[in-house]
């Protein structure tokens, strides 16, 4: 078992922690989520199928239309929310997004999280200090 | 962050509980950003969200018809249910789900004329303007060079950002509604002289010159260069407005871009120095015959050439662009097959009754519509498989929020396919 501290900007306040979802690709609010059930659906995507509902999801930003921010609130309703948005890229629709999606929210890593968390890894973010803390699990390749 | 004594008393709840949660939410909406403080803003447009059926099904079913509960939730965040006072800044409404007089045309069912009924009512009495438009800058919002906005709509954004200088980032349901109850927006984003420099180059080496033209080089160059500031250069000649609100909004959909600079075209570049400001290109992108096609290749979503719908006026459209479609339908018949509906503003629409236009279209079989949208608003005539637009916009998203397969081509190809039936369109 590894651990492994980032320091960032906190974005949204509060503390949680969860198994990571991890992504390279921008995520769409509008026409890229299934807002009831936090799956991703937009037909070119990664995780297309998969769902970030309790999990922390660790991803480069927002893209799309400029309602991502209600796309978002409406998954937090749904009960289908993240746990955790780990990010790398502000823009309004992002931050505005993660303010509605009230969950713990960081950005600005010392270090690429894109390149440190990978999915699986048990994540805890707190959204007061800006601290992210990774626990990687024994891989038993070795890796 | 910094916020000023004014500020602060309004987030006590000096001007009452509204205007406090507003300014919360904006604060920290602000923190989010990383911004310093916020700024002033008298020109707000944005969406009220709740007309179309199943938003609000997030509240309590004896609050649905409520729309101080309705807006405290779905555009303010606010779990309790706030008593919303008028607006304090000059407020714009964005699209509606319906056209006001033409919703049994558009297939509107009764509930969502019954929601839209009442945020209607909810914007009277609030004092938001009830434009319905995408395009709020054709229809009397002019904003003035440098003055700080909160507009929503993307491909508004782009075009005041752009051609006219004015000082907006691309909000959000929730940050448009905030702004209009404290006259407040983070500093941040492209308020700021800095951030509205030139990043990335592109060398126009190919005469741009119809309409779908420039939406192709908008789309392709979107798709590149996503969030940063590209700077055009190669463009001979001052395009027009309509060519112009075509190419922002493709380059707002494919990606992400909010400000452009033509060099010796758009108001803050006057020379290709000053539109990048000291920064370096950090890409230079050619674009030519190739890019242009390949852009056009990326719109292959139909394959039938039975067209059932023609959609015209995304962003909506101009009197110049309505003028051009009516002398098209002159003395014409559309196929018993195809619909062709052209979306405007409403007071666009009141010159086109007056010039004739309407009547033209309603000759024809087609229809002048105002507030709404097809992709947005979802309207469409019934039974549609294929559509066809002059839209690179309007085409990204029929296919997503639709499910038409669209045809993309020059605003003459697509009133020959409604007259025809057929599409025999493409890139000339």
């Amino acid at each position: 078992m590894t651990v492994i501290i980032l320091k960032g900007r906190p974005v949204v306040e509060g503390v949680a922690e969860g198994e990571a979802l991890v992504t390279r690709q921008t995520i769409s609010g509008f026409g890229g989520i299934n807002n009831q059930t936090g799956e991703i659906t937009e037909v070119r995507h990664e995780l297309r199928g998969k769902s970030f509902k309790g999990k922390v999801l660790v991803f480069p930003g927002a893209k799309g239309s400029s309602g991502w921010a209600s796309h978002f609130q409406t998954v937090r309703l749904a009960g289908a929310a993240p746990a955790a948005m780990i990010f790398n890229i502000t823009t309004t629709k992002m931050a505005l997004g993660a303010v509605v999606t009230r969950v713990p929210a960081v950005t600005d890593l010392d270090q690429d999280p894109l390149d440190v968390i990978e999915t699986g890894d048990w994540v805890k973010v707190d959204g007061n200090t800006g601290t992210v803390t990774i626990t990687k699990p024994d891989r038993k390749d070795g890796a | 962050m910094f916020l000023t004594d004014e500020e602060k008393a309004v987030l006590d709840g000096s001007e009452g509980e509204a205007r406090a949660h507003a300014m919360d939410l904006m604060v920290r909406y602000a923190k989010a950003l990383g911004a310093e403080r916020l700024v002033e803003t008298n020109n707000v447009c944005g969406g009220v969200v709740g007309s179309l059926p199943g938003r609000r099904d997030v509240l309590p079913e004896d609050k649905r018809h409520d729309m101080n509960a309705v807006y405290s939730l779905l555009n303010l965040d606010s779990d309790k249910t706030l008593d919303i006072p008028p607006v304090k800044t000059n407020t714009y409404r964005l699209i509606e789900a319906m056209d006001a007089d033409l919703y049994d045309v558009q297939g509107v069912g009764e509930e969502t004329q019954r929601l839209v009924r009442e945020t209607t009512a909810f914007c009277q009495k609030s004092g938001y303007q009830l434009c319905n438009t995408c395009t709020p800058y054709q229809v009397g919002n002019v904003p003035l060079f440098g003055e700080h906005c909160a507009w929503m709509e993307s491909s508004a954004v782009i075009y005041i950002n752009s051609l006219i200088g004015a000082r907006s980032n691309v909000e959000g349901a929730h940050s448009t509604a905030a702004a209009s109850l404290i006259g407040k927006i983070p500093y941040w984003g492209y308020h700021i002289p800095e951030n509205r420099r030139g990043t990335h180059l592109v060398e126009v080496e190919y005469p741009i010159d119809n309409m779908l033209d420039w939406g192709l080089m908008g789309y392709y160059v979107g798709e590149k260069v996503q969030e940063n500031v590209p700077v055009f250069t190669g463009i001979s000649g001052v395009p027009n407005a309509n060519k112009l609100k075509h190419f922002g909004a493709s380059m707002a959909s494919s990606g992400g871009v909010e400000m452009y600079h033509i060099v010796g075209v758009t108001p803050e570049a006057p020379t290709r120095d000053v539109a990048f400001g000291g920064n370096r290109a950090q890409e230079t992108i050619r674009f030519g015959r190739a890019e242009l096609e390949e852009a056009y290749s990326w719109f292959s979503t139909a394959k039938d050439t039975d067209v059932d719908f023609v959609v015209l006026g995304c962003p909506h459209g101009s009197l110049e662009q309505v003028r051009l479609v009516a002398g098209l339908l002159e003395g014409k018949r559309l196929s018993a097959n195809t619909d062709l509906w052209m979306f405007i503003p409403r007071s666009i629409k009141a010159i086109a009754d007056r010039m004739g236009y309407t009547d033209t279209f309603r000759k024809a079989g087609a229809y002048l519509m105002t507030d709404s949208c097809a992709a947005l608003s979802k309207v469409s005539p019934k039974d549609v498989k294929t559509a066809a637009t002059d839209s690179c916009k309007q085409a990204h998203y029929l296919p997503a929020t639709m499910g038409f397969g669209t045809w993309l081509g020059s605003t003459e190809q697509c009133v020959n396919a409604a007259i025809s039936g057929k599409w025999t369109g493409g890139l000339e």
